[in-house]
This record gives structure tokens, C-alpha cells and sequence, in this order.
């Protein structure tokens, strides 16, 4: 049998990204991809991938996943939550696990992941990756246009995600000690394309406002509520290109943020767009978050563009080798115990 | 008097005071170029959905596919503008933009050649929901309608939206109408939609705005043998009418891969 992941329940919006499809937005073709790079990136990095390679992105609540291979090597990177390695998928109770490390699960094991806080996502890297078809370059599920990741849609129970190992490299598991994936308190930007379509006091009311990340939010926009930002007139506005990371402001004044998912083009003007080294945390922001907006100048942002690139760069080096610790390896013995039927006398408590 | 000989002020939107980050003048017409953040500029052309502006959007885009700039990651035209997203740290936005001006001052304004598409669809009833509604609206018979819809040759302004959706325009005036005031939550892949003096087929199942009047058997984005959007900015589309029966035929050939739709030629680069 093709060594997998089974999908035993999928969380509320699992889906497969990598570092998205660049260079087709001409046919309409959205970018896509894990709304926080970097974390996707330090996942990959634990358990020994090239960064870019396609993980499970999940968001709000996390998928549990049983494992069907001989072995496989996963690591957490991203929100905080509770995550149990359960000796069986009928356990109740698993050994927790933190994030920013990786562990090695073994045949019959499974990993359940409970909701997430302090982010939106949460990225769970393979060891080796899925064994799926890139479309366009990729393995990103495209949410709108619907292909690419695992058959084009978010993951449901009962699907079997092929991995291309069926057994890990023998050595120890890795933490990150020294990554900061948390969600920020501000975003900085840069103004335009179209800021010339609102007044000063809306550019006032822009920066000096907090909002709130509205439920009807998701991978395509992230729908803010504020004060409005008034337009200096119903100018009608013909589409043009959008990026990631630019805050359209609909005529009600309304800012969205938009995100991987977004329509290439877009019908609204953009007061201002995120600098690209905020955009993974842009990514990280939950439902209900408050961020504010900061002006910066074009040199500031490629400073911090180096500095997030030097962090990538360097992700590797901070790997650190988690020793095998007589706790792990007597937890190993119980869920071997467990396996072969032999009852410890004891609940399953890691 | 032609779009690029305009005055700038009168060409855009007179709720834009300055914010210019680069203004220029060439043979090509007025533009601007905005920065949108870091890693992307806009060259916009004008602010309106306009043949001329179009053109000049399209013969950039068109050079620019040409002579691939080291450091520039994808250029998107639209409407009335191109959309450059770039790699900031081996492309400085100083060397792009310089580049820019000179290739638009260097540049043939005409308009580029374009494959000529005859694409089949159906505007039965059956698969029109709008049909009527679109009749009684524009006070035609729903065979005027279908009549004055598949009598123009469309011109491919951009692609957007939806993987593989084209807006094609410009409509006779006869069929332009608003937007439906509540768009339908779905509306199924195929759909031939107007709206506003735009037209277009809806690749794939969306809530949409428009008003459906018929439906098209194709697929617009091919896998074999390698992934592209069927059609691009610059192409010529007529709509070839089919009955009811041969769109189920041909829909039934699409599902399974064998439909196999070819341009039928190119149109010659003219001046403008």
C-alpha cells in the first residue's frame, strides 16, 4: 500500500500550500500558496525538506491524521494548539507535543491537533512531502479557481494523502527555539497605488484607527471593520492588478487585505499595501484580531525585506537535536505495549 | 480625438490630486507609474475601459514578453493598465521604472496581433435563464438579441476573475445593462454572461452579477500537454451559434478531454 496520511478528521480548513504559483496571474490564475511563508518554511526546515515544499496548512481548528507508512517524520510550526501523538486514532489520550519541533510517528499512531490560538494557521510539514501532482509548478490549492493541493479543495475525512517516503532518516527530531511566528499588533505600509482617491482625513482615519479582522474573512481577503474610509468621490474605479497584501477600500469603506487567494485584478482602489516582509504575518492574523496600519518609506521596507530574507536563511542553523529522553522512550514502550494489546495499567499521559 | 492625444488630467479621473510617483509623455500617450508596495508598480494608461488605452497596455506587456527583465516575476495587463510584481532585492524599483520609460519611449504604439477564436455556444432557453429577461429589458425579441450578441467580433481586454475568464467587449450598445442588483449565490461553469458593455464565459461555477444568456461547452484552462489559459489578452473572439443538442454533444466531448478547440488565425499588427 502507497505509504499516507489518512485524514481522520480535517480541521475547519486544512488545505495543501507551498510558496504558491507565481507567473500565470495573466490568465487569471491566482498566486496562492501559505498565507505565513515562513512558518511553512521553519516546518519544512525540522524535518529536513527544501523550505518550499508543500505542507498542511490549517486553519482555526487542526486536522487529526493517522499514519498509514511505515514511519513518518511531521513537524508544527505556527498558531499555538494542542497536539496530542495519540497511540491509535481511538485513544482519548495522546502524548502532547509543542510546536516549532518534529516528532516520528510510526504505523497505527496518529496525530490530533485541537483549535488553534494566537494565529490563524498552522503548518504541518512531512518529512520527504505528499506525493502529489504540482499544477502550474505547485502544490497549492488554489480555493477559488479550484485545482492544484489535494484534489483541488480543502481536506475531508477519509482521504489518503500519499507521501513520498515510506520510512524517515534515522536521527533525532529537531526544535526551533529561537522563531517568532506570532500574529503582530501592527502592519506596515506603503501608500498606493490609489491613495489619491481618498481625502487626508481618510488617510487620518486609516492610520489612526485600530480594526478588527471580520468573520468573513478567509485565504482570498481579509474583510476589516473600522471606521470607514471615505472616498473623496463616487469616481468610478476600473479594475486593475492587485498584490498581496494590498488594502482595497469598497465604496462603503471597507478595507480588505487581500490575501494568496486573491483575484488578479481587483474593482476597488488600494489606499495602501503591505510591505512584503509583514505579509507572513499579515498571514497569521485570526478572526477577531485588531491591527493597525503603519506608514513606512520604500527604504524601510526593503531593510526589513533583508532582515526577513537573513531569518530564512538562517532558519536552518537554529535547528537544535531534541536528545531521545528516557520519558520518550519509556512513552514509546506504553504505546508499544498498547499496540500488541498489552494493558499497562496506566492512562496514556505524556 | 484619439484616447492617447488627450491631456493626462482629462484621460484620468479628476478625483486624483497628484500622488504621482513618475509622470511621462511619450508617442505613446500619457501614463503613470504607481507604486503598489515593494515588490509591484502599476503602468497605468488611463482610468477607463477604452480600445486605445488597451492597446498601449497590451504592446508593453507584449515587449516585455519579448525581452524578459531579470528580476521582474510576472507582468499582468488589465483594462487600462500593466501590473509588474518584482523580486525587490535583485531588482531595484529605480532600475524598473528607468526601464520601463525607455522601452514605452521605444515603443510601436499598435495595436498586436492576436489569435482569432470561432467559439461555440448555445443561447437555447434551456441554458439562458436571462434570455428573455435581456429582451424585454433592451426592448428586442430574444433572437435580436442572440443576433446583435454572436453578429461582433470581441477583442480580449484582460483576463481576470476566475482562472481563464477573458472580458471581451465591447458589447453593441443595444445590450449594455447593469449589473443584476443581487448577483446569484451560483451560476454554472459555461455560463455566457453580459453585464455593463463587457461580455464574457464563466469558467467556472461562481456567484456572479451577470446576466446569462447562454452557455459554451469549453474549457478554458487545458492541463495537456502543459497547463494555459485557452485564451489571452489581444485575442479576437466570434460566438459561433449551436443548438441545444450539438452544445450537449460538445459539452459531452469536453468532459472527456477531446474537445479540442483551435484558433482559426491572427489578425495583423495595424497602427493604431
Amino acid at each position: 500500500m502507497i505509504p499516507a496520511l489518512r485524514v481522520v478528521k480535517p480541521g475547519l480548513r486544512t488545505t495543501i500550500q507551498d510558496l504558491g504559483r507565481p507567473g500565470y496571474q495573466r490568465f487569471g490564475i491566482s498566486v496562492s500558496g501559505a498565507l505565513d511563508p515562513v512558518s511553512l518554511r521553519a516546518a519544512n526546515a525540522l524535518v529536513g525538506n527544501p523550505l518550499g515544499t508543500g505542507a498542511l496548512e490549517a486553519a482555526y481548528v487542526g486536522p487529526t491524521l493517522a499514519v498509514e507508512a511505515e514511519e513518518v517524520r511531521l513537524a508544527f510550526v505556527g498558531a499555538h494548539a494542542t497536539i496530542e501523538v495519540l497511540p491509535d486514532v481511538s485513544a482519548i489520550n495522546g502524548q502532547r507535543m509543542n510546536t516549532l519541533r518534529s516528532v516520528r510517528l510510526r504505523r497505527g499512531e496518529a496525530v490530533r491537533i485541537g483549535s488553534l490560538s494566537r494565529g490563524a494557521v498552522l503548518y504541518v510539514a512531512v518529512e520527504g512531502g505528499f506525493d502529489i501532482t504540482a499544477a502550474l509548478g505547485s502544490v497549492s490549492t488554489d480555493t477559488r479557481g479550484r485545482f492544484g493541493g489535494w484534489q483541488g479543495r480543502a481536506l475531508m475525512a477519509d482521504d489518503r494523502l500519499p507521501l513520498h517516503n515510506v520510512r524517515v532518516s534515522d536521527r533525532d527530531d529537531y526544535r526551533l527555539a529561537e522563531l517568532d511566528v506570532s500574529p503582530p499588533r501592527r502592519l506596515r505600509v506603503l501608500l498606493g497605488p490609489q491613495h489619491d482617491y481618498f481625502p487626508d482625513d481618510a488617510i487620518n482615519t486609516f492610520f489612526g484607527s485600530t480594526f478588527a479582522v471580520s468573520t468573513d474573512s478567509d485565504r482570498i481577503g481579509m474583510r476589516l471593520q473600522g471606521p470607514p474610509i471615505v472616498q473623496a468621490n463616487e469616481a468610478t474605479f476600473t479594475s486593475d492588478g492587485t498584490a498581496t497584501g494590498s488594502i482595497q477600500v469598497t465604496g462603503s469603506g471597507q478595507p480588505i487585505v487581500l490575501l494568496p487567494d486573491r483575484q488578479t485584478t481587483g474593482g476597488y482602489p488600494k489606499i495602501a499595501t503591505i510591505i512584503s516582509a509583514d505579509l507572513p504575518a499579515l498571514g497569521r492574523l485570526s478572526i477577531g484580531s485588531q491591527i493597525a496600519f503603519e506608514l513606512v518609506t520604500l527604504e524601510d521596507a526593503l531593510n526589513l525585506r533583508r532582515e526577513l530574507s537573513a531569518v530564512i536563511a538562517g532558519i536552518r542553523d537554529k535547528l537544535e537535536p531534541i536528545p531521545r529522553t528516557n520519558v520518550e522512550i519509556s512513552a514509546r514502550l506504553r504505546v508499544s505495549n498498547l499496540i500488541s494489546g498489552v494493558v499497562d495499567g496506566q492512562n496514556w499521559i505524556g | 480625438m484619439p484616447e492617447r492625444d488627450r491631456p493626462a488630467d482629462e484621460q484620468l479621473s479628476a478625483a486624483r490630486p497628484g500622488g504621482m510617483q513618475a509622470n511621462a509623455k511619450s508617442e505613446t500617450g500619457a501614463y503613470r507609474i504607481l507604486p503598489a508596495g515593494d515588490s509591484a508598480i502599476v503602468i497605468e494608461f488611463g482610468d477607463s475601459i477604452d480600445r486605445n488605452i488597451n492597446s498601449q497596455v497590451l504592446a508593453l506587456a507584449h515587449r516585455l514578453s519579448q525581452e524578459p527583465i531579470e528580476g521582474l516575476i510576472e507582468y499582468v495587463p488589465t483594462f487600462r493598465s500593466l501590473m509588474l510584481h518584482y523580486d525587490p532585492l535583485s531588482l531595484p524599483v529605480s532600475s524598473l521604472t528607468a526601464h520601463i520609460v525607455k522601452l514605452i519611449q521605444d515603443l510601436q504604439f499598435r495595436e498586436i496581433s492576436g489569435r482569432v477564436w470561432h467559439l461555440p455556444v448555445c443561447y437555447d432557453a434551456q441554458v439562458a435563464p436571462d434570455l428573455n429577461d435581456v429582451a424585454s429589458r433592451t426592448g428586442l425579441s430574444p433572437a435580436q438579441v442572440v443576433e446583435a450578441h454572436s453578429a461582433v467580433t470581441y477583442h480580449v481586454y484582460m483576463l481576470g476573475f476566475l482562472p481563464g475568464m477573458a472580458y471581451l467587449g465591447d458589447l453593441p450598445a443595444a445590450l449594455v445593462l447593469p449589473r443584476l442588483p443581487t448577483p446569484r449565490l451560483k451560476v454554472p461553469a459555461g455560463s455566457l454572461a453580459i453585464a455593463t458593455t463587457m461580455t464574457c464565459i464563466i469558467p467556472l461555477e461562481t456567484p456572479s452579477g451577470w446576466h446569462l444568456i447562454g452557455r459554451s461547452p469549453i474549457s478554458f484552462l487545458r492541463w495537456r500537454p502543459h497547463p494555459e489559459a485557452l485564451l489571452a489578452a489581444g485575442d479576437k473572439v466570434n460566438f459561433a451559434p449551436v443548438s441545444l443538442d450539438e452544445y450537449e454533444k460538445l459539452a459531452a466531448q469536453s468532459a472527456s478531454g477531446k474537445l479540442n478547440i483551435m484558433p482559426v488565425g491572427e489578425t495583423a499588427e495595424g497602427a493604431a
